[in-house]
């Protein structure tokens, strides 16, 4: 360090210099941190929307229906005059059972449970009936399947005017 | 004769089965423990797996590159458990003579230098491991399958081998159970031993005579409990979980009777021939009454000589400690046993509660 700048820096010129460098590291690292926290989310979400439309009462056939299990993970069953949206996570450990048409069942491919065509668990290790799914009818007429909102039989939430349609 | 054989594998059948064999191997362990006894064995137990392997469904089931971990695996652990059992008849023998084991005779208390004898030993065991994995790795690709869809599953869909176990438990017991309450156990009783048995005998040296309990415990747990429920799951269950004999085609609509009742029903609907009460407490009274009955068990029997030779020995907190860990380890077969006779579900079941044991 030469003569020159050692008198030019005097006491109170080196505290702002000084402030300055933090607030500029610690801004820094904060936008570094953020990015590294904003990176921690997906661009895209490719996971399925957590409500859809699944057409009308109409579309469907009396029992269980498929069309939406690939793509959202929900059976549509229609049975004894009631349209309901049934999950295709097994209650034991959360696999997805397969739907056999020919024995009428459910049948889970990790542990064997099975279930009924109305979600009630039968055989194998599941501790607790099938969740079914919120299903509305918009004001158009459409049926709207809301997966946010869940209905448990055990705790004897199948009779809520949100867990079926009458048909 | 196939027929037979996949009617015997049914884990109804074949888990009693395995459980006589190995008694009887824990009973005569000086007449397994011998060469003669080696030398047959191992050729009947290749002979079998050779007639086996003609059969075109077994043979798909061995040769998945899955399976094939397994194989050697029961070649593997037959060997080493016979070697086990015939160096501890051998010394046996010996101590029974008044003879000290062979491991304590002068040529063999000799010691020798880590640097070079064990290192070498190591490296050479480094490069084989490394030589079998690239071998394994041209002989069997890796399967490249579709995107993960979290709407869809495989069928069957089995974890990796050395888990199978812990799968075939899932099938007994409620997810917290046999997923986190049972393999923690396995774990911290594993951990527990040197602290729980403070017997220095069989330190440094086989020996079966003076360790009886603790041997035959282990070996249970092991072989019974734990291979011979991953053997069932990679060979045994197919499609859905459900039973398949060794020769059987893996039909997917294979139609098995079952249906699971829990204790609540078998108590107050089967019973007592009334509907189930509404309070969950006392629906589900008569399965806590029989846990905690259960769980008193090390309680009742310390009074018994064994127990307090044993008490005496360890201590009051050694011998609970071990105790606990012994009747939580026979939960398993008990659970299972109950299912295939009664298809009984759950002891207790809450779901409420997210409980069931």
């Amino acid at each position: 360090m030469s003569e020159d700048t050692r008198k030019k820096l005097n006491r109170r010129e080196f505290f702002s210099y000084l402030s300055v460098a933090w607030v500029t590291f610690t801004a820094a690292a904060a936008g570094l941190l953020g990015m590294a926290f904003r990176f921690s989310y997906p661009n895209v979400n490719f996971e399925p929307e957590m409500d859809f439309i699944a057409g009308r009462v109409g579309d469907y056939e009396e029992g269980v229906d498929e069309r939406w299990k690939n793509g959202y993970g929900v059976w549509m069953v229609k049975e004894e005059g009631k349209l309901f949206a049934l999950s295709n996570i097994c209650t034991h450990l959360g696999c997805v059972p397969t739907w056999m048409p020919a024995e009428l069942k459910f049948k889970c491919p990790c542990h064997g449970s099975g279930y009924y065509t109305n979600g009630i668990n039968f055989e194998g290790p599941a501790p607790r009936p099938l969740e079914r799914y919120k299903i509305t009818l918009t004001p158009e007429g459409t049926i709207k399947v809301d997966k946010t909102k869940i209905y448990r039989y055990e705790k004897g939430q199948w009779d809520h005017p949100d867990s079926f349609l009458s048909v | 004769m196939k027929e037979f054989i996949n009617y015997l594998a049914d884990p109804i059948r074949s888990f009693p089965i395995t459980c006589i064999l190995f008694y009887f191997m824990i009973r005569y362990y000086k007449v397994v423990g011998t060469k003669k006894f080696a030398w047959i064995g191992g050729a009947l137990l290749v002979a079998t797996y050779g007639i086996f392997a003609l059969d075109p469904n077994f043979w798909l089931i061995i040769t998945w590159p899955d399976n094939v971990p397994i194989s050697i695996l029961v070649f593997s652990v037959a060997f080493l458990t016979w070697y086990s059992l015939y160096k501890c008849a051998e010394n046996d023998k010996r101590l029974e003579a008044g003879e000290c084991p062979i491991e304590a005779l002068p040529e063999n208390r000799e010691k020798v230098w880590c640097w070079p004898n064990l290192v070498y030993t190591e490296l050479f065991a480094i490069i084989a491991g490394t030589v079998f994995l690239i071998g394994w790795g041209i002989l069997f690709d890796a399967p490249l399958e579709e995107p993960a869809n979290p709407t869809w599953a495989p069928n069957p869909a089995k974890a990796p081998w050395y888990f199978l176990g812990l799968q075939e438990m899932l099938v007994y017991f409620d997810p917290w159970m046999a997923g986190v309450v049972l393999p923690g156990l396995i774990v911290v009783g594993l951990i527990a031993i040197p602290y729980i048995d403070t017997n220095p005998k069989g330190n440094g040296y086989f020996t079966f005579a003076e360790r009886k309990m603790a041997i035959t415990a282990f070996l249970f747990g092991w072989l019974v409990l734990w291979l011979y429920l991953i053997i069932v799951g990679t060979f045994l269950r197919g499609p859905n979980w459900t039973f398949y004999g060794p020769f059987e085609f893996w039909d997917f609509h294979k139609v098995v009777a079952e249906y699971n009742v829990n204790l609540s029903e078998f108590f107050w609907v089967f019973g007592l021939e009334m509907s189930l009460p509404k309070n969950l407490i006392v629906r589900e009274l008569p399965g806590i009454i029989l846990t905690i009955l259960y769980l008193i068990i090390p309680v009742v029997i310390a009074k018994w000589d064994k127990c307090k030779e044993m008490i005496e020995k360890v201590g009051y907190i050694r011998y609970y400690i071990y105790m606990y860990l012994v009747i939580i380890m026979a939960t398993l077969p008990l659970k299972m046993f109950l299912r295939w006779l009664f298809s009984l579900k759950y002891i207790i079941a809450l779901p409420e509660w997210e409980l069931n044991l």
